[in-house]
């Protein structure tokens, strides 16, 4: 078909289709522009290259896919038939080289014999490298339009809604049902994925025209009814919660407010699906061409478009409705050559049309078609056995209906088949669904079994899958619809097998000699129809969805530009480098300030809880593996947790504020995890208990000083003898309430200053001026992590990492001897206190620079016997001393090994020492 | 994303809980060694109902028991736990 | 069997394929076999293949109750690796890669291994010390692994965010070069016609419904196509392990989860390896179809449904687009999801069960596919002698009790937070 098919008149939409300018109504798809603009080439296809048109008027296109938008815009694989023409619009047309008329992909079609369903797991044999070879060119010509290569410039949101009613679909049936819902007083939602509502009645408006159709919806508004339209409902989830996905803006088109699409979740009491029907292309030779059209889309165009698909045209039905279509068509100048209708008798419409003039023909059914890349020249049928032809540049084709079940079926639907109608139509659901309209209730039609064996009779149009591929992969046994599905990729396009399924089910079935209802169905899988990775991230998509988090002080410390360091999802200051420092230069000038005079840091992220109530230390000797019943008022420990099966999973300090009251600290990473832990064993395993616990990490800020030099600082703090280590203090600085701990994680003298979170920034104020003031600095998270390592103190996530016990950690002699508390019994498991366990030692470096990570072996060569878990230096004298677990380390001090970094280059000569690297005696934190 | 009617807060969306363990996987206290072993390391797993602990965190964050229906997610009641359900 | 090549296809090119001949039979069940698999996955074809092909067992049913490969065979994201950071894990694995590097020329079937890289992406010091850490361990054992720059990750994967103001800006990687993907369903295929062409019955539609006992021992089963007698029967039905342990009396340290995966409409090439990272839970690579095959963490509660739930596949896409923005425009065409078997530590379970004659395969978690060939290898030998292989010898049945677990990620017991 050649020049436009309708006036120019209206069309004021400038848009462009390979670089060629064409203009479109408002209103039309891209589709129904170019038809009207006389193209009818748009694609090609996946496998063969073969070319494409428009075969239908909507969602489940195969063939008209097109890429559209520039830049972070750019939509490949859109089609053309759900697509809406604005002004500017830039298309493009995909898997071609050079162009789309002249493809050299099509070379695929010429070797098409060779390539039958199932090919490539024939050939290409070698090494994988040899089918890595093979594979970058199949990779090349697979795969249909280009990617993006931009961010997203776009937004797109997330939104919750409930309703009483959710209807999804909006032809007559689902209009009806919306609107007895909403006047009945129920809270409805209406969702329609076409732009405008109407669905069957755009097409065929009978008695239900466009004006009963806006009635309706304004009747709908008012009785509080919401429609939504342009909006696809993509999935039935659990308890009736349904996902609805509507375009705020066209594809590659630029969004009015930002927001391009909208992922609504709603929760419907109620959902009814009014969505109706697919109908299916026929079986006969090259019934891929441009020019092969379904009989509904046909009358879509003319009807709804004004569009005239065809000038000669050839109708081929098994049923009724297409009569409508010969009908549309010849009214809108058409010339109908010939009606073949699969059925052997003339049925009521038939013979209407009959006596209307149409060249009706019965028992006649498609043979094959002529025709060039762009147009349809011949139509050749089967009539009562006789072979007969006709020119003609449109075949309209109806193979009857399939009913849209995907959101019935989602919902734990059953289905029934409809023998009149060949069709599956919905059941029961587990879920309170009910469809209604022609989804519920398929037109009659005749079965039609394909004749003979048609060459390059395609079932997937866009996988280029035939029934001959069908056919082999039954004879080599892939006889399962889902072996069948696998083996040929039928199903697997981007329309997921809505034209394709049931005419391979068909066929499978004949071969199976069976019902079709017996040859069983693939699943159907959310989504109903493509949804952008972009909505269904919404505002995620740019962070990962996590959010950050910020510590009370965050302000205060950016005043310093430091050095942030991601620990979960908090943010703190690793080190605060002076001029040109680099990192290590600055952490250990600000670690020596802690060891020679003083230094203070944020410890706000450390997990806290209040303890209170007449069992909190009852409660406390359950959580802690060691005792903490037997704490004076007024003091702390160190303590550690055990998981259920005796691994330690956490430390931190308990601290007994009065008699009924405690802190319990913990680490940063494990806060989340700890307080669903101690909330569980609190509600759930001793409810009975006269306890609170309550997590307050966040209710506090903490300030750590520390340094041979802290007491002084803290007693002038606070006016006050600061506490001996191990005590506590509730105190004032800067007239604000604190709670001053002597707890030493530096191995010097050293205290954490708790306050309420709102209050901390001039108490953080008052402490560093007085710390500046003894010659002090800040020190960041590396600095603390040198002066932890050099002290040998384990930290969670690095020696405590998941599958170490209390022994392994040399903590056994703390446990609580009583035991009782969680994971004792786990504890007693054989295996872990069986030799060969890695356990946990120190390391100095004879020869090169420890590598943090790297392996411990013998000599090169070897397998691992332990790794390096934590690496730093030695902070006065620079030398390299690292922390490390080491199967049966505990009996090989003094023993040499290398810690070998192979993906580094790094390794260095090592001897096994005990982990408390500086003042084991403990003499430095006492007063 | 299912909808978990808390007993103390009414139906509320999933995304409003956290699951916690199955109930009998649940180790008691004073759980001898075998026990506790067994619970700790074995589950029933049917394909069917199961109790199961799940933790409104949330919204209430309460613990509750709910018995879900593993492959149709029906979920047939859910109680309360901790001291407001001790008897 | 016929074998398969370029010849064969040009041949039926010329005489319209009618020479192929079915890749494996439809055998009757017999009366009794010397060993039966239940479960015609990956696993339990790759262990009746080599119970034929390495210990010359001829005597050998597979019973699957659906269709080969239709359980998590034909759900997976298809990635195959041995990048573990555990010894016992990474030398099975690294086991079953060396198989993988040579498996369509054993079974004369294309698995489409494509060995393009597995790469881990690191977002933080921390995180590239992890990585070093894991590569380390794997190449002092022999495995490869490379650590990788900001520089030479962009140039391997162009359109990942490289911008130093992401929430999880990319500093490095680790890669291991000889892992890949390879076509999940061929893999189940190949082993089938391998087995069938060695005399192994694939009988499907034969569902298990009970166990034949002779005192303790088990001596057969029963199925919906009668009862089969066996002198030893081997469970291998991950997903399901529980539910059919249970008809033999056993609890299983095993709960069952959902994992979900997803792909979107074909594109041009755009993603080059498989990548994966170190702080985020999702896994991204591109089909030989064009497709983006996505994956994440499972649904962290039991569930026998096979079907996810949207907020985790929400989640899953929201990580991959921080990581390939250029991905927000592609369109996901469907999800789908298997039932995985979640083992108490994260690791599989293969070897005897107390019950005489009984055998257990599973506790795959969420990564099963690619140990298929060691999988296979290891429980025939297993189920062969009687005695696990020196590489499964680790998984045992037993370790939990006995506090000899093999935790990759040490999250502990509780599959959900693992």
């Amino acid at each position: 078909m050649t020049g436009p098919s309708r006036n120019a008149a209206g069309a004021t939409l400038r848009f462009t289709f390979d670089g060629k300018t064409y203009f479109a109504r408002p209103g039309d798809t891209l589709a129904a522009a170019l038809l009207a603009n006389g193209v009818a080439l748009v694609g090609r296809s996946f496998k063969y290259h073969r070319p494409r048109g428009i075969m239908t008027a909507g969602i489940e296109e195969p063939n008209a896919l097109v890429t559209v938008g520039e830049g972070g815009r750019r939509e490949p694989n859109t089609r053309a038939t759900d697509l809406f023409v604005y002004d500017g619009l830039v298309a493009r047309s995909q898997n071609r080289w050079p162009n789309l008329s002249f493809d050299l992909g099509a070379v695929f079609s010429l070797a098409a014999p060779m390539l039958p369903a199932g090919f490539y797991y024939k050939t290409f044999f070698g090494s994988a490298k040899r089918w890595m070879f093979y594979e970058y060119f199949i990779r090349k010509a697979a795969g249909l339009g280009n990617a993006p290569t931009e961010a997203d410039p776009d937004r797109f949101s997330h939104r919750a809604a409930f309703c009483d009613v959710l209807v999804v679909g909006a032809g007559p049936a689902g209009l009806q049902a919306a609107l007895e819902h909403a006047e009945a007083g129920k809270r409805v939602i209406l969702a329609e994925q076409d732009a405008v509502l109407g669905a069957s009645l755009i097409r065929d408006p009978q008695e239900l025209d466009s004006a009963w159709v806006e009635a309706t919806a304004t009747r709908i508004r008012a009785a509080g009814g919401r429609i939504l339209t342009r909006t696809t409902a993509s999935g039935y989830w659990e308890h009736d919660l349904v996902t609805l996905t509507e375009r705020l803006a066209e594809p590659g088109a630029k969004p009015a407010h930002g927001l391009a699409q909208r992922l609504w979740h709603v929760r419907a009491g109620q959902v009814i699906l009014a969505t109706g029907s697919i109908e299916r292309p026929i079986a006969f030779a090259h019934n891929d061409r441009p020019g092969v059209m379904l009989s509904q889309a046909a009358r879509t165009y003319v009807r709804r478009f004004g569009v005239l698909p065809g000038k000669r045209v050839v109708v081929a039905t098994n049923n009724d409705d297409a009569y409508l279509t010969a009908a549309a068509l010849r009214d809108a100048g058409a010339d109908i050559v010939a009606i073949l209708d699969a059925r052997p008798d003339l049925s009521a419409a038939a013979t209407a049309a009959q006596a209307a003039g149409h060249p009706v023909l019965t028992n006649a059914v498609p043979l094959s078609v002529d025709g060039a890349r762009h147009c349809l020249t011949k139509v050749t049928a089967k009539v009562d056995g006789q072979t007969q032809s006709w020119p003609a540049d449109l075949i309209a084709v109806s193979g009857g209906f399939t009913p849209v079940v995907h959101l019935h079926m989602q919902a734990g639907g059953t289905l029934d088949w409809n023998e009149a109608a060949q069709a599956f139509v919905p059941k029961a659901a587990r879920q309170n669904v009910t469809t209604i309209g022609g989804a519920a209730n398929p037109q009659p039609v005749h079965p039609v079994v394909p004749v003979g064996n048609p060459k390059k009779s395609f079932i997937d149009f866009q996988n280029d899958v035939s029934l001959a591929d069908v056919d082999l992969a039954w004879a080599e046994g892939y006889r399962s619809v889902e072996h069948l599905k696998r083996y040929t990729t039928l199903g697997m396009a981007t329309d997921q097998g809505k034209l394709s399924n049931m005419a391979a089910l068909g066929r499978l079935a004949e071969k199976q000699g069976v019902s079709i209802p017996e040859a069983g169905l693939t699943t159907f899988r959310p989504p109903y129809t493509p949804v952008s990775m972009g909505l269904i991230a919404g505002a995620s998509g740019k962070n990962a969805g996590a959010h950050m988090r910020r510590i009370a002080l965050h302000d205060v410390h950016t005043q310093k530009n430091p050095i942030w360091q991601p620990l979960g999802y908090w943010f703190r200051p690793r080190a605060y480098p002076q001029g040109q420092e680099t990192l290590a230069q600055a952490a250990l000038r600000e670690a020596r300030a802690v060891r020679t005079g003083v230094g203070m840091t944020d410890v706000s992220t450390l997990a806290k809880f209040e303890v209170s109530g007449p069992d909190a230390a009852a409660f406390l000797d359950i959580i802690c593996a060691t005792t903490v019943s037997k704490l004076a008022v007024g003091r702390g420990r160190y303590t550690f947790m055990l998981r259920e099966d005796g691994i330690v999973f956490d430390d931190g300090t308990v601290w007994r504020l009065a008699e009924d009251r405690f802190l319990l600290t913990s680490s940063t990473g494990g806060a989340d995890r700890m307080a669903t832990h101690i909330s569980y064993v609190r509600q759930y395993l001793c409810p009975q208990l006269r306890v609170s616990a309550v997590t307050v990490q966040e209710h506090y800020a903490g300030i750590a000083i520390a340094g041979p030099k802290a007491k002084a600082a803290m007693d002038a703090l606070i006016g006050a003898d600061a506490p001996r280590h191990m005590s506590t203090l509730p105190a004032t600085i800067a007239g604000i309430p604190v709670l001053v701990l002597a707890a030493s994680y530096s191995g010097e003298r050293a205290f954490e200053v708790y306050v309420e979170a709102s209050h901390a920034a001039p108490v953080w104020a008052a402490c560093e001026a007085e710390v500046t003031a003894q010659g002090g600095c800040l020190y960041g998270l590396e600095a603390m992590e040198f002066l932890r390592i050099e002290k040998g103190h384990v930290v969670v996530g690095g020696e405590v990492d998941g599958r170490m016990t209390p022994a392994d950690l040399a903590l056994d002699k703390m446990l609580n001897k009583a035991g009782g508390y969680i994971g004792a019994t786990g504890l007693s498991r054989p295996a872990l206190s069986e030799p060969g366990r890695r356990q946990f030692v120190g390391l100095e470096a004879i020869e090169g620079t420890i590598p943090e990570g790297a392996m411990l072996v013998s000599a090169e060569g070897q397998s691992p016997q332990g790794h390096v878990s934590a690496a730093a230096f030695r902070i006065m004298d620079g030398g390299s001393i690292a922390l490390a677990q080491l199967t049966d380390g505990f009996s090989r001090y003094g023993e040499e090994l290398i810690a070998s970094s192979p993906t580094r280059g790094q390794k260095a000569r090592v001897r096994v020492v005990h982990p408390h690297f500086y003042d084991a005696a403990g003499e430095r934190y006492r007063d | 994303m299912m909808q978990i009617t808390c007993p103390h807060c009414g139906p509320r969306s999933q995304s409003e809980f956290v699951y916690g363990r199955t109930v009998d996987s649940v180790v008691a206290l004073d759980a001898p060694a075998d026990q506790a072993m067994t619970a700790l390391f074995t589950r029933t797993n049917p394909r069917g109902p199961d109790d199961e602990i799940w933790r409104h965190t949330y919204g209430c964050r309460a613990w509750i028991v709910i018995t879900r229906h593993r492959v149709t997610n029906e979920i047939t009641a859910t109680r309360a736990v901790g001291s407001e359900a001790l008897p | 069997m016929s074998r398969y090549s370029a010849l064969g296809l040009l041949r039926g090119a010329l005489t319209g394929h009618k020479h192929w001949q079915p890749a494996w039979r439809d055998p009757e069940p017999k009366s009794h076999y010397d060993i039966l698999i239940i479960g015609g996955g990956g696993h339990g074809l790759a262990t009746a293949y080599y119970l034929a092909k390495v210990h010359g067992l001829r005597n050998i049913a597979v019973l699957e109750k659906g269709w080969i490969g239709g359980g998590n065979t034909g759900r997976n994201t298809t990635i195959v690796r041995s990048n573990y950071r555990l010894e016992p894990l990474h030398n099975f694995y690294e086991f079953g890669l060396k198989l993988w590097h040579g498996l369509s020329d054993e079974l004369n079937y294309n698995v489409m291994f494509s060995p393009r890289g597995a790469m881990f992406l690191g977002h933080s010091d921390a995180d590239m010390v992890k990585l070093a850490e894991r590569g380390d361990a794997m190449r002092c054992d022999g495995i490869d692994a490379d650590l990788l720059s900001r520089d030479e990750v962009a140039k391997l994967e162009p359109l990942l965010d490289m911008s130093r103001d992401a929430r999880f800006p990319i500093e490095g990687g680790l890669i291991q070069r000889r892992g890949g993907t390879a076509r999940h369903d061929a893999v189940a295929w190949g082993y089938a016609r391998g087995a069938d062409s060695l005399g192994v019955d694939i009988i499907q539609k034969c569902e298990v419904t009970g166990f034949v006992r002779d005192g303790d021992a088990v001596v057969g089963v029963e199925t919906t196509r009668g009862r089969i007698g066996a002198g030893r029967v081997g469970i291998c039905v991950a997903g399901h392990s529980g539910h059919v342990a249970a008809m033999a009396g056993l609890k299983l340290p095993v709960e069952s989860q959902t994992l979900q995966a997803m792909v979107t409409e074909g594109v041009k090439p755009m993603i080059n390896t498989v990548i994966m990272s170190q702080s985020l839970h999702c896994y991204i690579s591109q089909s030989d179809k064009g497709g983006i095959v996505f994956g994440g963490d499972p649904d962290n509660w039991p569930s026998y449904a096979q079907r996810g739930d949207p907020s985790i596949m929400e989640g899953a896409v929201a990580q991959g687009l921080a990581l390939v923005p250029a991905l927000s425009r592609l369109r996901m065409v469907r999800t789908w999801s298997g039932v995985t078997d979640m083992s108490f530590d994260g690791t599989p379970i293969i070897g005897e069960t107390p019950v005489p004659n009984l055998y257990i395969n599973g506790g795959w978690c969420y990564g099963g596919f690619k140990a298929t060939p060691a999988s296979g290898w290891t429980y025939a030998h297993t189920l062969a002698t009687g005695k696990p292989h020196p590489l499964n010898a680790p998984f045992a049945l037993d370790r939990f009790e006995r506090g000899a677990t093999i935790d990759e990620t040490g999250s502990g017991p509780m599959p959900n937070s693992r």
